[in-house]
């Protein structure tokens, strides 16, 4: 699903940020990315979500090589990939419903798929009651589950996550991961940023881990 | 991937949701939103106040165009006989509707009652003033170059000393009007451009405080074209309502001005009065708003927007 050839990204200031990495993740695999800070995990993810481009190497997600890919086609691909923020990256001025809808209402489905599909997608992540209130009258686990909702909304093949659990604690951490791995269950191949090694070493997942860009380890 | 349906009456309610969603953003910021109305009124309705007014000074003369008329001051060596005829001969001109002959003496006597230098013009050895034909010409030559060679052509004859264009001022009045009015569409394009700057000066305002908004938007799969679009609807919701506020200026403006206008007409016993095109600039007022709105939306969208991608 996630193919890495001889990655390298180097930012505008000729930091390099990844070096030669190269790795693959299967479709419907659920894998960890580690490593401390500033070993390059957001650089990473960004490249995937196309918001940041690699300086040498290949990137190919969901059959298409992402080097080739002309600018235009980025929103229709970036439709395929649900993106989880530590800071939620809400719309303070919309409602709960509105913030999950947008991917929907982007993609121009019609009103009644958007209702049917926000209020499953809400309905998942235990917020259907919640669909009115405003992000700021929420808890930040409640966000944090507003934009795996959102996310999820128009059920994209992958899922990628910076730090989820970055303000949350141990027992709310826990929950979003099982939330987490609710989706990979049922095919969504996911692939997660994360500091919080206590909880993936309770779980059976593979672990990517980065040290100064470079690929460390595989477990 | 998962196109987008292209399904009509979806696509166009999406933008009708699109279009009330940018009429409540300015809803809810109704201070700052009146103002930049308040501005795009005032800079649409002073060229249109301006043209309305002149429109009414053309109206005024044109009611003047009788007045005009032609004063040929004959020789002083032409008979009565001689100049009694020619004012027939020339009735019978095609660009001559009227003619009326004045004696030298009939010159001196209307002399005398205007000026009352009556004891003074009696000790003059002769009558110095010469006897005049007055012409009216045709209603249908009184363009400035048909008057010209009118003029030229009776000035010619040979019993004519002078001839003299009476009520020059109005043809004088024409030619300002024309000026008047080359300046008033200057005026336009210079208020229109304005507009086209506050629109786009405004959309830019709005596009900065929405910047992250439009990351996260982007980054959930938003076109450029589905990020543009509210932008552009308040540019054009600007447009409308500045229109709106400029039509509505006007009417006060010179429903003011209609009474002391009234009032002067009826001190020269006219008829006068202001008239103005109000339902034809109701559209025309917001119609302009719209287009200049929109149009400076889009510019500034285009080079506000791309600029901001997620990071
Ligand atoms: N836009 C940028 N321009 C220049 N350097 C950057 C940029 N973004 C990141 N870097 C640098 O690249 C390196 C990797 O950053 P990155 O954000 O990927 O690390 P990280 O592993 O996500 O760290 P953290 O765990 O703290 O979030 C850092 O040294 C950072 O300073
Ligand atoms: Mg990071």
């Amino acid at each position: 699903m996630i193919f890495f050839t001889d990655v390298y990204k180097r930012y505008s200031n000729r930091f390099e940020a990844l070096s030669g990495l190269s790795f693959h993740i299967n479709k419907g695999e659920m894998a960890f990315l580690t490593g401390h800070s500033g070993a390059g995990k957001s650089t990473l993810l960004k490249l995937i979500a196309l918001i940041e481009r690699s300086s040498h190497g290949q990137v190919l997600v969901n059959n298409q090589n992402l080097t080739r890919l002309p600018k235009r086609k980025i929103p229709y691909y970036r439709r395929q990939i649900g993106i989880v923020f530590q800071d939620h990256n809400l719309l303070h001025d919309r409602t709960v419903f509105d913030n999950v809808a947008l991917p929907l209402i982007i993609a121009g489905e019609n009103h009644r798929e958007i209702g049917r599909r926000v209020r499953a997608s809400l309905d998942k992540v235990g917020l259907l009651g919640k669909e009115r209130s405003l992000p700021i009258a929420l808890s930040g686990g409640e966000q944090q589950r507003v934009g795996i909702a959102r996310a999820v909304v128009n059920r994209p093949p992958i899922l990628l996550a910076d730090e989820p659990t970055g303000n949350l604690d141990p027992e709310l951490s826990r929950d979003i991961m099982s939330l987490f791995e609710q989706f990979n269950q049922v095919g969504t191949t996911v692939f997660i940023a994360t500091h919080d090694l206590d909880l993936i070493n309770t779980l059976p997942h593979r672990q990517i881990t980065l040290d100064s860009g470079r690929l460390a380890e595989q477990r | 991937m998962n196109f987008p349906k292209l399904n009509l009456a979806n696509y166009l309610l999406r933008h009708l949701q699109v279009m009330l969603f940018s009429l409540g953003q300015l809803w809810r910021q109704p201070l700052s939103s009146m103002m930049t109305i308040i501005v795009i009124g005032i800079a649409l309705a002073l060229p249109a106040g301006l043209y309305v007014l002149l429109d009414n000074v053309k109206q005024v003369s044109d009611q003047w165009d009788d007045a005009t008329q032609i004063s040929l001051f004959l020789q002083q060596d032409v008979s009565p006989e001689r100049a009694t005829k020619l004012t027939s001969q020339l009735k019978q001109w095609p660009q001559i509707t009227n003619t009326h002959y004045q004696s030298s003496n009939q010159s001196l006597e209307e002399f005398r009652q205007l000026s009352g230098l009556g004891t003074l013009l009696d000790s003059l050895p002769s009558n110095p003033l010469p006897a005049i034909i007055i012409i009216q010409p045709n209603e249908n030559d009184l363009r400035p170059d048909a008057i010209g060679s009118l003029l030229a052509r009776v000035e010619a004859l040979p019993e004519v000393e002078q001839a003299q264009l009476d009520m020059e001022w109005l043809l004088r009045l024409r030619s300002i009007n024309k000026t008047v009015e080359r300046g008033i569409s200057i005026l336009g394009l210079l208020l229109s451009l304005s507009v086209l700057l506050i629109i786009g000066n405004t959309i830019r305002l709005a596009i900065l405080s929405r910047q992250s908004e439009i990351r996260v938007i982007k980054l959930v799969g938003a076109t450029n074209a589905f990020v543009r679009r509210p932008f552009l609807y308040t540019g054009f919701w600007y447009g409308i309502l500045g229109g709106l506020m400029a039509w509505l200026t006007l009417t006060l403006s010179l429903s003011l001005i209609n009474s002391p206008v009234n009032e002067l007409a009826k001190l020269y016993s006219s008829q006068f009065t202001l008239h103005w095109l109000s339902a034809l600039l109701l559209v025309l007022l917001p119609a302009t708003g719209l287009v200049l709105g929109v149009l400076g939306a889009w510019i500034s969208v285009g080079r506000h927007l791309s600029s901001i991608e997620p990071s």
